[in-house]
């Protein structure tokens, strides 16, 4: 069975010719400037920034539509449950209360909580398109050389590369340990109860820890003989070399680090508030 | 044992593969987004038992980003939480001496403090306390996510993790189970 969901796409395109590390700077500044910033302004001009990416990478919306599908869904019950636990968040963060209207008791909608709430969709969408592009114009095989490119220790970077490589391995193994069981009369479907499935579970899990156990013993026997771990650097099979728009764009989010941060931080924090 | 870095790079690798497709494919969801009651935790935690610390720590990170970036976006804080959790397992696997083949009566007593704490300090501390500092979320809501999350995996990891290494135990020969006929 093909791994579906780590899925790389390969097309060409500038960001396909990318080097891996490049695109793995890219998602960690994206990640990272959206984590920490709570700007508007930053928060929109990252938006703009991740969607044209998205485009310049030519992969359509269609070969990712599960996942859009699920973005969307978390963000709006994401929506609903910021609010419904805590509808006066905004108005505290902010300092200021404009009521809009009443709903009851202490649900009122007001305009710093829709904006707050504004303000984290925001975040989910921006890292939505940034990490569906490095997945899918990034070899598998180049992610671990990008790490190791990036100061992870080797060996690290080797555990990295060998859960992407197992990752199907290990889906297929937990599919037929599944159907097999199943096969035995051991049910795991939607029907049946909570309580039951997880004790079937472990009829499942339990074959699968055991050959996952066995093949780290395989696996580790092979490289011990191939002197894995022997010398303090190794090279990568799969490593591309850095060419002048690679240094570009890593200088370009070098700077939008940096300006993203200090604008978040002008007001003594990170928030944006456009109330006083 | 020479071989015992090589193996632990590898346990990684395996172990990040195994959190991946457990929290992707065989997740039950609590009710609450952000917060699935999963099996990918018992497994890190039987990984942390027979594999130590840094396996624990490691294999649930890289697990946990790679399963958040699959979805579209990585939660920082809790994938940080997640290390934290195997880290404290694995911290106590020098007292589950599972390797022997024995699980009996302190070993479990072991296993069931190591991941009482580890889910305390991982899910009602780390991950809400970064989520509020960082992601400015709001702080009624995060606890009760940790809590559910703390409550939901404690369970979890105890019983199909406890389960997971007693059958392994059954697995391996104990010294000293030979008997003069």
């Amino acid at each position: 069975m093909a791994n579906k969901v780590l899925n790389y796409i390969p097309k060409d395109s500038f960001m396909h010719r990318l080097s891996g590390t490049t695109k793995l700077i890219v998602f960690l500044t994206f990640s990272f400037l959206c984590g920490l910033s709570f700007d508007t302004r930053v928060l929109l001009f990252l938006l703009v920034l991740s969607i044209s990416c998205f485009f310049l990478s030519h992969i359509r919306l269609s070969e990712v539509k599960l996942m859009s599908m699920f973005l969307v869904v978390f963000i709006v019950m994401n929506f609903i449950l910021l609010f419904i636990f805590n509808p006066n968040y905004g108005p505290e963060l902010y300092g200021s209360r404009t009521v809009l209207f009443h709903i009851a008791g202490r649900y009122d909608v007001t305009l710093e909580q829709l904006f707050y709430q504004f303000n984290v969709s925001l975040k989910y969408v921006i890292g939505f398109p940034v990490a569906i592009l490095f997945i899918a114009t990034t070899n598998p095989s180049e992610f671990a050389s990008s790490l190791s490119q990036i100061g992870v220790p080797y060996r690290i970077s080797y555990s990295v590369s060998l859960a992407l490589r197992y990752i199907p391995d290990i889906q297929t193994d937990y599919h037929e340990i599944a159907q097999s069981q199943e096969a035995r009369g051991v049910a795991l479907g939607k029907d049946v109860k909570i309580s039951e499935r997880i004790k079937n579970s472990v009829k499942i899990l339990m074959p699968l820890v055991l050959t996952s156990l066995n093949r780290i013993d395989e696996i580790a026997n092979s490289m011990q003989l191939r002197s894995f771990g022997k010398n303090k650097k190794r090279t990568w099979y799969m490593q591309k070399k850095m060419t002048a728009s690679d240094y570009l764009v890593i200088a370009f989010c070098v700077v939008l680090f940096v300006v993203g941060m200090i604008i978040t931080n002008q007001g003594g924090n990170n928030l944006y508030n456009p109330f006083i | 044992m020479k071989n015992d870095s090589v193996q632990k790079v590898v346990a990684t690798g395996i172990g990040a593969a195994l959190f991946f497709v457990l929290a992707r494919f065989v997740a039950i969801p609590s009710g609450i987004p952000n917060t699935n009651i999963a099996f990918q935790y018992a497994i890190q935690a039987v990984f942390a038992v027979l594999y130590g610390p840094v396996v624990g720590c490691l294999s649930g990170f890289i697990g946990h980003v790679l399963t958040d970036m699959s979805w579209g976006g990585v939660w920082w804080t809790w994938a940080f939480a997640t290390a934290v959790y195997g880290l404290i397992v694995g911290f106590f696997a020098k007292k589950i001496n599972i390797k022997d083949g024995n699980f009996s009566k302190n070993e479990i007593i072991t296993f069931v403090v190591a991941n009482l704490i580890a889910n305390a300090v991982a899910w009602i501390l780390v991950a809400p306390i970064g989520d509020i500092v960082i992601y400015k979320e709001d702080a009624s809501l995060v606890f009760t996510q940790g809590f559910v999350a703390a409550a939901g995996d404690f369970i979890f990891a105890v019983v199909i993790g406890g389960l997971l290494l007693y059958g392994y135990t059954k697995t391996i020969a104990k010294s000293g189970s030979l008997d003069k006929e």
